[in-house]
């Protein structure tokens, strides 16, 4: 129950970067300690699996943690990956995981909770359950061991981790925590005895996965069933999904770190869940339908996140912000509010991650930056318009001209290009593709300055699950290097035009732990017991860890990672679902291998892929009319006035902006 | 108006580096509310100076932070009786603010001035006799530290460096006093002369004092406010 500081703090004098374990972050709400130790309490430690500069800026953990901690009922503290110094120390002084709230020890918690938002980290969350002195398997945790749960993308194929965690949890985690609580708070106030007992309850928990509460069937490498091993074990777990985003204005009071973080800004989520439908993007399909943030609510936690953090700096995140029907009275009403801040209005930055190639956009971000031009990004992630009819991702080379244009025109010399290699039909006609567009791009820069120049950043695609291209068999890394050097090799003489590239072999090792079933957990362990952990650094990371793992499980990658997969197999998270329909997702394949774009269905009619039919929810957006230039600007007739289940904003609006006021 | 600050660096903030610190600022007195000028250009910045670096891990109730306002604010216009308090609020536990005076325009900048500093240092693992020893290297003509920096490596005569260094009251602290001109002696190159039969990174280290001199005589830059009770703050204790 006592804090471990004392015997943390020596330690603290032989690591790099000691403040990642401090804690003390200002703004950040702290633990009400009269909590600890309750039996009426559950005690919730939140742990991202990455270093503490990658961490700290999570949105979905900072926003558990103060739900959490608003409630009688819960307290929730954080945790983040120890570097590996920090790890050595930590275990040869005999140090366990701890808390950078009240640094007290892992075992002091009812809940490990880790969220998973890539899956290289797999080797990091075993790591960390180990140094909390809790068995890595689940299958030998006691009673009073913690229960460890897993939320966040990846966790939509926990698989991999089954023998690992106790439970997963899929889609949204605002309500669920609530019920989780609520469980876990019955099983202490009993006694916390029976571990498998409780396990069965919690896998009742609608959104809740218990992996232990499975059979996996197999016929050689062929899953053949998944079936509950009890009768009241739900069949198919579905995602939870909040309904609408305008009841949940968190964080209400953004952590801010004392050192240095990777977003280092004020973050206010505009909206939730993206139907553009691109094919290869695995968070517009699991975070379905769009649900768009009360504008005056996005004002309003704006205006007082930049007077309580002391930010100049402020990200309105999405997966697509200029989407959000409210963007220019938003960005008008920020720089409005940014007046009355002493110096803020002088400094004050207004980010929008996720741009979308059109020049309305490249307008809007020319309004909010001060005047600082430092580089602008875009994403036409395919270089030929077949290609991207294959991904869905409908940009016209004009729209793409266009943008840039208009970005070298108001004073922009940098840009920076994004796309994927190693997609669906991908022709070496397709991939030289990327060169001609940068050049082109480059050209039109020339026009404007002579300083004009495009980088060209190039990652290998890993088919996720719950996408179209879930059945895809990702390239190996011969072939994606292959034609990463194709475009190196062509851009060579191009000037103006720089290339980087995502290393070939971390998408492999990633395509591994994505698309795996149960006996991937086995891979992953041996490569964590040796000595493989933050295998998203580049420096800690080889490939051969991984294939040499699999070799000694008699696994095969050709099986896990290369394959096309058919249309009947059993995927290892069938029993899984985001709402998407199986027959959707597959119709979609095809339609992609037809190169048969789909709109997007904020705007047009619905085409049922499940989720709001399936969930009773809908898109809640506050202009059912898409934005000028259409879907991306395609110029794609996009009728309207079918039956769209859009409903609109402002009957809701007064509630939900009083809901901030109460926070203020 | 320009303005000075001495501010405290205590407890688990110890951990943050010096550029953490600067950030800190920055963002607190925008918190604040206080009009500090900015640099022109197109990423302006703040107009705030730090004086020397206090090593990552190092306390101090010593730190001087010099603030530039904006040209038309005034004496009436901030309350500098308040305004400790008002920065306190605004920074993180830790950053204390224990006083702050207008500056005189013609004053140097930090960096320049201040010639030589008061350290604290102790351990779990050192005893009154080990920091007594320790006194005795006043008595050495020359001292050798082989150390490194930007990658090269070089054994330096560290003597000159040590004004002073004698027992806390106590005895279960070393005073030392040593010169910030040049290439200056860090506290925990200090610990490892003065202490060669522990590792150094054990040994804690808090400024006392910055100090800079005049026809001789040293005297403090901003000396502590007579109302602020040093031993309340708790890593003294």
């Amino acid at each position: 129950m006592s804090t471990l500081w004392a015997r943390i703090e020596p330690l603290l004098a032989r690591v790099q970067k000691p403040a990642r374990y401090i804690g003390c972050e200002d703004g950040a709400i702290t633990p009400d300690a009269t909590k600890f130790g309750q039996a009426g309490v559950v005690e919730w430690l939140l742990a991202y699996p990455d270093t503490y500069e990658i961490g700290l800026p999570n949105q979905g953990l900072q926003i558990l943690f103060e739900i959490l901690n608003e409630r009688d009922d819960a307290v929730a503290e954080r945790t983040y990956a120890p570097w590996a110094d920090m790890n050595h120390e930590m275990r040869a002084a005999g140090v366990p995981l701890f808390s950078v709230d009240a640094h007290r020890e892992a075992a002091d918690f009812d809940v490990l909770a880790f969220n998973l938002s890539s899956e290289l980290v797999y080797t990091n969350v075993l790591n960390m359950i180990d140094l909390a002195g809790t068995p890595v398997r689940a299958a030998e945790r006691g009673d009073d061991d913690p229960i460890v749960l897993v939320g966040g993308h990846a966790a939509f194929n926990p698989e991999p981790l089954a023998d690992f965690i106790d439970a997963a949890v899929l889609g949204e985690g605002e309500e669920v925590v609530a019920d989780i609580t609520a469980a876990v708070r019955s099983w202490k106030l009993a006694g916390r005895t029976g571990r498998a007992e409780f396990l069965r309850e919690l896998s009742k928990v609608p959104g809740v996965y218990v992996p232990s509460m499975y059979e996996v069937a197999y016929d050689g490498e062929r899953i053949t069933s998944v079936e509950p091993r009890f009768a009241d074990v739900p069949a198919t777990v579905d995602k939870r999904t909040v309904a609408d985003l305008g009841e949940w204005p968190y964080p209400k009071s953004p952590i801010v770190p004392l050192t240095e973080v990777v977003h280092d800004r004020l973050s206010v989520e505009v909206f939730r869940g993206c139907t553009r439908g691109c094919r290869f993007c695995q968070a517009g399909m699991i975070t379905r339908p769009v649900r768009e943030r009360p504008a005056e609510q996005v004002r309003a936690m704006i205006r007082e996140g930049l007077r309580s953090t002391g930010y100049d700096e402020v990200s309105l995140t999405s997966l697509s912000t200029a989407d959000f029907s409210d963007i220019e009275p938003v960005v008008r009403g920020v720089l409005e509010d940014a007046k009355e801040i002493p110096g803020a209005c002088d400094t004050m930055t207004i980010n929008l991650p996720s741009l979308r190639v059109d020049a309305f956009t490249v307008g809007l971000a020319g309004e909010v930056n001060n005047g600082r031009r430092s580089g602008l990004t875009f994403a036409p992630e395919a270089g030929s318009w077949r290609l991207r009819k294959v991904i869905n991702k409908l940009i016209l080379e004009e729209d793409l001209y266009g943008a840039v244009e208009s970005a070298f025109s108001q004073g922009w010399t940098r840009m920076k290009l994004y796309f994927l290699t190693g997609l669906p039909t991908e022709t070496d006609e397709d991939t030289l593709g990327i060169v001609e567009l940068a050049k082109n791009c480059v050209e039109i820069g020339k026009r404007y300055t002579p300083r004009a120049s495009v980088t060209v950043s190039l990652g290998g695609f890993v088919p996720k699950p719950h996408t179209p291209f879930q059945w895809f068999g990702q390239n190996t890394e011969d072939e994606l290097r292959r034609k990463i050097n194709l475009v190196r090799d062509a851009s060579k003489k191009a000037k103006g035009v720089n290339v980087k590239w995502h290393h070939p072999d971390a998408s492999v090792a990633e395509g591994i732990a994505t698309r795996g079933d149960r006996r991937v957990g086995r891979v992953i362990e041996r490569v964590w017991r040796e000595g493989g952990l933050f295998q998203e650094w580049g420096e800690h990371f080889d490939l051969r860890r991984w294939t040499s793992a699999l070799e000694a499980e008699g696994l095969s990658m050709d099986w896990y990672v290369f394959r096309h997969r058919e249309e009947d197999e059993i995927l290892p998270w069938e029993h899984l679902t985001a709402g998407l329909h199986k027959d959707f997702l597959w119709g979609d394949w095809l339609d992609s291998l037809a190169e048969s774009g789909v709109e997007d269905c904020r705007w047009t009619p619905c085409y049922d892929c499940g989720v709001c039919t399936g969930y009773g929810i809908e898109h809640v957006v506050a202009s059912p009319i898409a934005p000028a230039g259409g879907s991306q600007g395609t110029g794609q007739d996009l009728e309207r006035g079918g039956e769209v289940p859009v409903s609109l904003l402002p009957t809701r609006r007064e509630s939900s902006v009083s809901a901030v006021g109460v926070s203020v | 108006m320009k303005l000075r600050a001495r501010a405290t660096k205590i407890g688990k903030v110890r951990f943050t580096s010096h550029r953490d610190a600067a950030r800190m600022w920055e963002r607190g007195l925008r918190r604040a509310g206080l009009p500090v000028a900015f640099t022109e250009g197109f990423t302006p910045r703040p107009k705030i100076s730090f004086g020397l670096a206090l090593p990552t891990g190092a306390e101090s109730i010593a730190e001087y932070v010099d603030i530039e306002l904006q040209h038309h604010v005034t004496a009436d216009d901030v309350d500098l009786d308040t305004l400790p308090q008002r920065l306190c609020d605004a920074l993180p536990n830790g950053f204390d603010v224990l006083a702050v005076v207008e500056r005189d325009e013609r004053v140097d900048s930090l960096q320049e001035a201040v010639t030589s500093c008061t350290w604290q240092l102790w351990s779990t693992q050192l005893t009154a006799d080990d920091h007594r020893e320790a006194c005795r290297l006043l008595g050495s003509t020359e001292i050798v530290l082989e150390r490194e920096r930007k990658g090269k490596r070089s054994a330096d005569d560290v003597r000159p460096m040590i004004l002073d260094l004698r027992p806390d009251p106590t005895g279960d602290r070393l005073i030392a006093d040593l010169v910030t001109i040049g290439r200056a002696l860090r506290p925990a190159e200090l610990a490892e002369v003065a202490y060669p039969n522990i590792d150094a990174r054990d040994v804690r280290a808090i400024r006392t004092h910055q100090w800079l001199e005049d026809d001789g005589t040293r005297h403090e830059v901003i000396p502590l406010p007579a109302d602020v009770d040093v031993s309340t703050l708790a890593v003294l204790t």
